[in-house]
């Protein structure tokens, strides 16, 4: 009996062109898992945007929409507008979607768009070569803060997901991880939630994941999952911090 | 018959599975890939995979392509 196979939203032949152990593979893989067991694969339209994340209309059998930098909220409130029967989600990073897009995130949430944001926490900026990014933690080492991230000079990281669960237009926001097979497992289950919330229309749903960055860590890929656990996870802390469909609301 | 089959195209040599088997069945390769690094193989000789799929769950790049128990 065949228990894994890859998932058929994936595009025949397609081969991720991450770096050596970097989350973002498992992140689209759980993805699409998702897609083809809600059969959402001919009705969903994605967002993509800059950085990382952008590959991802290479991997995924979807219709996609490129964005320009941080605006992928923007094109997707669009295309949720024009056509509301659309699954529709947006998949940034986390200088794409807290920095450079915060404004059409923050506003997003607020008019409570039925969209899915999926936002992806390496705290820096992988793909132009690890400068600091909004998330980046305090005392992290980065291309652009070499003494390390302190307060004095660049202010205090930003807590995407609790900041978005502060809208009132928001209906699902939660931050999980994906260093292990337990957070791998609460990922899908999370994400798979935001999904149906979104198809019950209900508001605007997100999912912030907590991913690592081997190469601009300067880590092997075990270690940067060391480093998620014992980092990160304390300072980013993992769960759902609004749930309008929670019953002891 | 419980086993994995691995993609040696779309392994990138990271290494996650080798501390995610349970049982220790995926070893590194004497045979390299494109770019020069060792790639990954499954060794089972007393038949102790269980199809758990732990290994196909961490695998950042679906390089575990199928696990059948």
């Amino acid at each position: 009996m065949q228990v894994f196979k890859i998932p058929e939203s994936i595009k025949k032949g397609a081969r991720f062109t991450f770096c050596p152990g970097c989350d973002h593979g498992i992140i689209v893989r759980i993805l699409a898992e998702l897609i083809d067991e809600l059969e959402l694969k001919e009705k969903t339209i994605c967002a993509t945007s800059i950085g990382c994340s952008v590959f991802l209309y290479d991997f995924l059998n979807i219709d996609c929409i490129e964005s320009p930098h941080g605006r992928a909220m923007a094109e997707a409130t669009g295309v949720k507008r024009a056509r509301p029967d659309k699954f529709v989600f947006t998949y940034q990073g986390d200088g794409d979607f807290a920095s450079i897009g915060l404004a059409e995130s923050m506003h997003g949430a607020l008019r409570g768009e039925k969209v899915t944001g999926i936002c992806i926490n390496n705290t820096t900026y992988g793909m132009t070569g690890g400068q600091m990014g909004p998330t980046t933690l305090l005392g992290q080492k980065t291309t652009t803060s070499p003494m390390g991230r302190f307060t004095g000079t660049y202010g205090y990281p930003i807590k995407v997901a609790e900041q978005i669960a502060l809208c009132d237009g928001t209906a699902f926001s939660a931050r999980v991880a994906v260093d292990s097979i337990a957070h791998i497992n609460q990922a899908k289950k999370v994400l798979k939630k935001a999904f149906e919330i979104q198809l019950k229309g209900l508001g605007y749903t997100f999912v912030e994941f907590l991913a690592t960055c081997p190469t601009n860590w300067k880590m092997t890929p075990e270690e940067a999952h060391d480093r998620v656990k014992n980092e990160m996870i304390p300072e980013y802390p993992l769960g759902i911090f609004k749930d309008i469909t929670a019953e002891d609301k | 018959m419980a086993h994995i089959v691995i993609d040696e195209n779309r392994c990138k040599s990271c290494y996650i599975c080798l501390n995610t088997c349970p049982k220790g069945l995926i070893k590194k390769s004497q045979k390299t890939s494109k770019l020069g690094d060792y790639l990954v193989e499954f060794v089972d000789p007393k038949k102790e995979c269980v199809g758990c799929a732990l290994c196909a769950a961490r695998c950042p790049d679906m390089a575990i392509v199928e696990v059948h128990k």
